[in-house]
Order: structure tokens, then C-alpha cells, then sequence
């Protein structure tokens, strides 16, 4: 019978309250409602993003004390090593920050900010579920075969990657191939669902312009990933090939060419970079509107811009290819491309600053994390253009300056922006305020490590460390004391860093059970999901009190108010 | 960058120079955004009693403080373009004739070096192999020939600031010219397998003598 208490529109015939009660199994592990989704897809990122901090930990230990028995693992081997390596960054992209930024924030606040029951395909949107989920129980099995898990990096290059002989973890490299085009598939199901409710959901009033931002991004996040994933799924076809059935692809001495799938897996990966990036933004532009008490500088800009930066991140991946053996002349194309884009990032981060001028700051903890993002993505922007250029990633190209700059862009977009709205919305999500005081206690525990765990990295880059080697004693010029200090103090401070989220966790279950009543409204912010019960029933709103929507998103400190505050869904 | 590492190519110093230069132009724009975020946040903290201003950012007047710093963001991004570029063409694009060619050689996990013997060209019988030690004449234009057995590698001469990937199936052709002696670190650049961390060799870069010398004696040694 699962599917009568599914179905949505039924539901709302019968009216919101007393009758059934469905199985706890049902309501929580088949359910098609999308805030049990976006909790699912929440809380098997938040477990992920524990395994994948766990992996950084050793193979940080194994870095800054080598051949440690590291507490909790053991001794890392060369193998052991090139798997956490790989396996970190696959996890944190592919099953942390966008199942965090996209998945969960998008399946739990679309239906909520334009005032819709729910998904349209609720269905689809649990089937995206469930293969999400299998693709993370494979990921992680891969792990544990004969040979361990896949360690050809998560840029996974042939012919490396595609022959047993050469990686020798031939069961594992399949696997983690496998998970990794389960998970674009679960993707692109939710993407579908995204575009399709943002266009056809809308509460009656709600025109293009009165969207908030942060669902704006996200759909041009999911359209970003369906237009770029096609390349790379038909490259992991051919990859997979490769490995299973031993056919040539990417084998030059049978008519292949290894260049070929960097081609196809930077065309998507340029361009996933903005889809994870661009969920980060709006949910900070959001969150800063709010708090500052200001309409954002220029919605319209914020939103072009966001599409310009969509387009020209097509037209940018061969910068992660410079000395890769491609044509010379393509680098100079490709450095003109990459360097445009520093224009409408810098327009992006502008318009934010702008947006605090004139306002009524709040450092409320959100407010903190969504600031902390601007300022520490600055550091991953500038030190992008480095890298861009084709002239100075000569030398650079990976080196420990690379890990450094997109450490300063995905730690904000993935840990500082999941933060950010985890905090912002958790008294929606779950009916009660999180403590504030553990909140900053936590904030400053987790920034001022993390700045302490780059910043030596850039150092080490610039003395010429490259990634991906488990031990630095062989190379007598990376081997000085000097630079295992530098080492050293990043890897305690990530111990430190890693130790700061325990008091994360414990305030979100205190919170979760015992924190102050949120009430519907507690930011006194004007977004349609601020409408509703907190946490809100099935079906979002009672039937008969669905919202319509007067104005725009962000009319904060208006005028004509004596509140600072105008919510969409008042008339004037 | 000359704190970090020592400058020891012809055009170390050329590459370190548009990372000083993008360092000059992105700093001053760090500091500059850094600057006024902090102040704006101090400057409009809440104060009780007071309500925040209704700005739309439409006004041309306002809009002006973005679309005059955009401008000279632009206006950067060309001058790093023109540097970038110029650099990229001396260093990959346009190879100086050569004094001699070596030939770089990757397999997992090891380099091998296969030098020109006392007749300067490679390719012939008293050709020298090595395994892990390069040697070269300091400022001597030296083409490089880089292959690879089986995966990916990529060489890598931090002091020469030089990293050229190696791909099997086909021979890249680079270029350097060495300008002080000394023994320095080549590392491997792309993740090749479980060995990737012990692909370790040496460059060591003589004077015209010694380097004669070793290829006198490395001769020797290997004529049957």
C-alpha cells in the first residue's frame, strides 16, 4: 500500500490530519515526500563526508610523520595510500558536496520556497534516492576487494586506470567506476525533477524574478550538469570497456588515445566545479540578505552573471591539460578563456560585499559561515588566476599548490556553504533553534584550522612538492626539516579541525531534541518556506492555505514597512 | 619565488616572473575586496533602532561601484594574458636550436636517461643509458625527448621550473638550458601506479669539464 501514502495528490483530497499513519519503514526509507528525501540525501552525505575526513586524517599523518602506525588505521602503504587519496576527492565531490549543495537543499527547499505541495515526479525523485544510495554501498565496497580500492587518482587517467597491470586494483577501478556513473545517473533523475518543479510548481504570483537565489542556482547548477555530463559518461562507457573487456579506447598502441578521455572527463569537470559552486552562492546570498537586512545589489546581475559563468565554463577545461601533451597553441585559447571567468566571479563576490553596505548586520552563526565563505573563497579565486595562466602553471601544475587553491574553493563551497545552510534552515528542518554559542564555538574551531592547514600547502607548492606521493624521502630537495614542519603543523591542525565537529554534532542533536522552539519565522525573513510550521507536515501547507506570492524574495528594510521586513506572501 | 627554490633555467626567471607579476595585480584586489568587507561589516553592524537601507543596486550612480572595478579586472586579466602568453611561447612554442638532444624516458617506476655519447648524437652505439642520474652541460641548449613505457609520467624539474607530461605511444620534444651547476631533484608529476612516490631521480648539472669527464668515463665503462 505504499503508494496511496505517497501519492501527493490523493493526500491532499484527504486532507492533512488523522488518518493513517504510515509504517515507520514506509514514511522514512520509501518516502516520496521531498524533506524525507533531502534528509536521506543529507544525512548519507554527512556520513560520507565523516569517511572522507577520516581518509584525509591518515594519509595527512602518513605525510607529516611517514611510516607512523597511524592511530585507527595502521601503517599506510604506497597502495593503501593512492586509495585514500583517490577516494577522499571522489567522496567529497560525488557523494558530499553534491549530494549535500544540490540533492538536499534542492530537494528541501524548492517545494518549500515557491510554495509548492512537492516534487512533480516524487517517484523519480525516490528512485534518485536509492541509486545514489547504491552507488555510495559500492564506492565503499570497492574498498574492501582483493587488490583495495582504486587509487589512479579521481582525475583517473588512462591507461593507468584502465589496465590491471599497471594499477593493480582491477576489481577496485571498475568498481569505483561503476559507483561514480551510478551516482550521475541519480543526478541526473534529481536534476530532471529540479528544472521541471522550479518551471511548473510556482505558487500563483511568483514570477522569474521573484525566485529566491539560491533555487535559481541550483536549477542552473542541475542544467550545468546535464549539459556537460553526456561526454563523460560516454568516456566511463569506454573506460569501463577498457578495464572489463579489454577492448582499446584509450590504448595507443591500439589506435587509442589516453589524451582523449582527458578531454571528455575535464568538459564535465570544469563545468561541475559551478555546479557545486553555484548552489554555495545562492545559498549565501540568501543567507546574507537576511541577516544584513538588504535586498541583494542587483538581482538580475546576480543571476546573468551566474548564467555567464555556466556558459563560459565550457569553453575552460583544457587549463587542467596545459602541459598534457595537447597542441601548444591550445593553451593560449584556453588561458584568454580561463582568465574571463575571473570576471564574473569577481562580479559575483562584488555584488555580496556590496549587498552588506547600508544593512543591519546580524553575526547571527549562518551569518558567519555565509561571511567566512566570501572571505576564504576570495583566497581559492585569486589564487585560481595562477593557475590559469599558462606561463606560471609551468610550474605549478601539480604541485601542492593546486591541492592548496581548490581546497580554498571546495572547503568553502562544501564545508563552510553546507554549514551555512544547515544552520540557516535547521530550526525548519527540525522545529528548534540550534544553540548559537556552540555554534560560533564551532565556526572559529573549524576557520581558523582550516587556513592553518592550507596556507602551509601553498608554501610547500611553491618549493616544488608535488601531490599524490606518499613519501617525501626520496626527493632530497622536498626532505628538509623545514618543509616537514610545514607538514606538520597542517596535519595537526586538520587533528584540531577534525576535532572541532564533535561539538558540531553534539549541538545538532541537542538542538534536534531538547533546543528552543523555532516557530515559524525565527530570522524574520520573507521566503515562502518561513510560511509554514516548523518542521512542515505532508504536503507543506495545508491545502486550503497554500501561499501566493506579492513580491520579491528580498524586500528587507523597506520604506513604506515599519518592520524591516516584507514576506512574499503578504498582500500589500 | 627565488626564497622557495633557486632559479636554474634560462627561463626560471621568466616564469617566476608573471607569478610575481599576477601576485602584484591579484593581491592588490585581495586586500582591496578583504579591506572593504571587513569595514562594511564593522561599519553596518546592527545597531538597535536602526533600520537598514533600501537599495535596489539599479541606480547608475550605485551601480558604478561594481562596474568600474570589473573594468580593471579586465584590464588585469589582459596585462597576466600577455605575460602568461609570452612566457608559454619561449618556454613550449618556439624551441632554440639545440646544442644537443637527450632522451627522457618513463616507465613505472623509474627514469631512464639515454644520453648522446662523445659524438653528440643520439641514436648511435656509444649512446649512454642511465637510470635515475641525468647529467648535463650547464648553459648548453639541450633538447629533450620524452617517452613513455607504459602510463602516464610527467617530468619534472622544479629548479628548471619545467614539467612536461609523458605520453606512451608518442615523443614530446622540450626544451632547456641550464644556468648554474648543481645536483637537484626530478620528481614525477602524474600519479603512475603504487611506485609514483619512490619515481625519484637526479639532475645533476656540470661544468663543460666535469661533464666531459663523466662522459669519458661513462663511455668506458660501457664499450664492450
Amino acid at each position: 500500500m505504499a503508494d496511496t501514502v505517497v501519492d501527493v495528490h490523493q493526500h491532499e483530497h484527504a486532507g492533512h490530519d488523522g488518518h493513517h499513519d504510515p509504517h515507520w519503514i514506509v514514511k522514512y526509507l520509501w518516502s516520496t515526500d521531498h524533506k524525507i528525501i533531502a534528509m536521506q540525501y543529507l544525512f548519507t552525505g554527512m556520513f560520507m563526508g565523516i569517511i572522507g575526513a577520516y581518509m584525509a586524517y591518515v594519509f595527512r599523518m602518513q605525510l607529516a610523520f611517514p611510516g607512523i602506525s597511524v592511530p585507527g588505521f595502521g601503517q599506510v602503504s604506497p597502495g593503501e595510500y593512492n586509495s585514500l587519496i583517490t577516494n577522499h576527492g571522489s567522496i567529497m565531490i560525488f557523494w558530499v558536496a553534491m549530494p549535500v549543495l544540490i540533492a538536499a537543499f534542492g530537494n528541501y527547499l524548492i517545494p518549500l520556497m515557491i510554495g509548492a505541495d512537492d516534487m512533480v515526479f516524487p517517484r523519480i525523485n525516490r528512485l534518485s534516492y536509492q541509486i545514489f544510495l547504491v552507488s555510495a554501498i559500492i564506492l565503499l565496497a570497492s574498498l574492501f576487494v582483493e587488490g583495495g580500492g582504486f587509487g589512479g587518482a579521481w582525475t583517473s587517467y588512462p591507461p593507468l586506470s584502465a589496465e590491471g597491470d599497471y594499477n593493480q586494483t582491477n576489481l577496485g577501478s571498475s568498481l569505483w567506476l561503476l559507483a561514480v556513473a551510478l551516482e550521475f545517473v541519480a543526478f541526473l533523475l534529481g536534476g530532471i525533477n529540479f528544472i521541471t518543479t522550479l518551471m511548473n510548481s510556482r505558487a500563483p504570483g511568483m514570477k522569474a524574478y521573484d525566485i529566491p537565489m539560491v533555487l535559481w542556482m541550483i536549477v542552473i547548477a542541475s542544467i550545468l550538469f546535464m549539459l556537460s555530463v553526456g561526454p563523460l559518461i560516454a568516456g566511463a562507457v569506454m573506460l569501463f570497456f577498457d578495464q572489463t573487456i579489454n577492448t582499446g579506447f584509450y590504448d595507443p598502441t591500439r589506435g587509442g588515445d589516453p589524451i582523449l578521455w582527458q578531454h571528455l572527463f575535464w568538459f564535465f569537470g570544469h563545468p561541475e566545479v559551478y555546479v557545486v559552486l553555484l548552489p554555495a552562492i545562492g545559498i549565501t546570498v540568501d543567507v546574507i540578505a537576511t541577516f544584513a537586512r538588504k535586498k541583494i545589489f542587483g538581482y538580475k546581475l546576480v543571476l546573468y552573471t551566474a548564467v555567464a559563468t555556466g556558459v563560459l565554463s565550457f569553453f575552460v577545461w583544457a587549463h587542467h591539460q596545459f602541459i598534457a601533451g595537447i597542441d601548444p597553441r591550445m593553451a593560449n585559447v584556453f588561458t584568454i578563456t580561463t582568465l574571463l571567468i575571473s570576471v564574473p566571479i569577481a562580479e559575483l563576490l562584488f555584488v555580496m560585499i556590496a549587498t552588506l553596505y547600508g544593512g543591519s548586520i546580524r553575526l547571527t552563526t549562518p551569518m558567519l559561515w555565509a561571511l567566512a565563505f566570501i572571505a576564504e573563497f576570495l583566497i581559492g579565486g585569486v589564487t585560481g588566476i595562477f593557475l590559469g595562466a599558462s606561463g606560471a602553471d609551468i610550474y605549478f601544475h601539480d604541485t601542492y599548490f593546486v591541492l592548496a587553491h581548490f581546497h580554498y574553493t571546495f572547503f568553502p563551497i562544501a564545508i563552510i556553504g553546507t554549514f551555512c545552510g544547515f544552520t540557516y534552515w535547521f530550526p525548519k528542518m527540525f522545529g528548534r533553534m540550534m544553540n548559537d554559542t556552540l555554534g560560533k564555538i564551532h565556526f572559529w574551531g573549524t576557520i581558523i584550522p582550516f587556513n592553518f592547514i592550507f596556507i602551509p600547502l601553498f608554501v610547500l607548492g611553491m618549493g616544488g612538492q608535488h601531490r599524490r606521493i606518499y613519501n617525501f624521502q626520496h626527493f632530497p630537495e622536498l626532505a628538509g626539516p623545514e618543509m616537514y614542519s610545514l607538514r606538520q603543523i597542517a596535519t595537526i591542525s586538520l587533528l584540531i579541525m577534525l576535532a572541532f565537529q564533535a561539538v558540531f554534532f553534539f549541538n545538532m542533536f541537542w538542538s534536534w531534541f531538547k533546543g528552543e522552539k523555532a516557530g515559524k519565522n525565527p530570522w524574520k525573513a520573507n521566503t515562502l518556506e518561513w510560511t509554514t510550521e516548523s518542521p512542515p507536515g505532508h504536503g507543506n501547507w495545508p491545502p486550503d492555505q497554500m501561499p501566493v506570492v506579492y513580491r520579491g524574495p528580498y524586500e528587507y528594510g523597506h520604506p513604506d514597512r515599519e518592520e524591516d521586513y516584507w514576506p512574499q506572501h503578504l498582500p500589500s | 619565488m627565488e626564497r622557495f627554490l633557486i632559479q636554474a633555467s634560462t627561463y626560471a626567471g621568466s616564469i617566476d616572473g608573471v607569478i610575481m607579476l599576477i601576485a602584484l595585480l591579484v593581491g592588490f584586489w585581495f586586500l582591496l575586496a578583504e579591506g572593504i568587507f571587513f569595514w562594511l561589516i564593522w561599519k553596518f553592524r546592527a545597531r538597535p533602532g536602526e533600520k537598514s537601507q533600501y537599495l535596489t543596486g539599479k541606480e547608475k550612480h550605485v551601480k558604478r561601484w561594481i562596474t568600474i572595478p570589473h573594468a580593471l579586472v579586465l584590464l588585469c586579466d589582459v596585462f597576466i594574458i600577455i605575460a602568461s602568453v609570452r612566457v608559454w611561447y619561449d618556454v613550449k612554442q618556439q624551441l632554440p636550436e639545440a646544442d644537443s638532444t637527450i632522451r627522457v624516458i618513463g616507465q613505472q617506476w623509474a627514469w631512464t636517461f639515454q644520453h648522446p655519447g662523445i659524438d653528440n648524437e643520439l641514436d648511435t652505439d656509444d649512446d649512454i643509458y642511465t637510470v635515475g642520474d641525468l647529467h648535463v652541460e650547464v648553459e648548453k641548449t639541450y633538447h629533450f625527448q620524452l617517452q613513455s613505457r607504459d602510463v602516464l609520467h610527467s617530468f619534472s624539474v622544479p629548479v628548471f621550473r619545467l614539467k612536461q607530461d609523458a605520453i606512451p605511444g608518442r615523443s614530446i620534444t622540450g626544451w632547456f638550458q641550464a644556468t648554474e651547476t648543481g645536483d637537484h631533484d626530478v620528481q614525477c608529476a602524474e600519479i603512475c601506479g603504487i611506485g609514483h612516490g619512490i619515481m625519484a631521480a637526479r639532475i645533476h648539472i656540470e661544468d663543460a669539464q666535469t661533464h666531459a669527464q663523466w662522459i669519458a668515463d661513462a663511455s668506458a665503462a660501457t664499450t664492450p
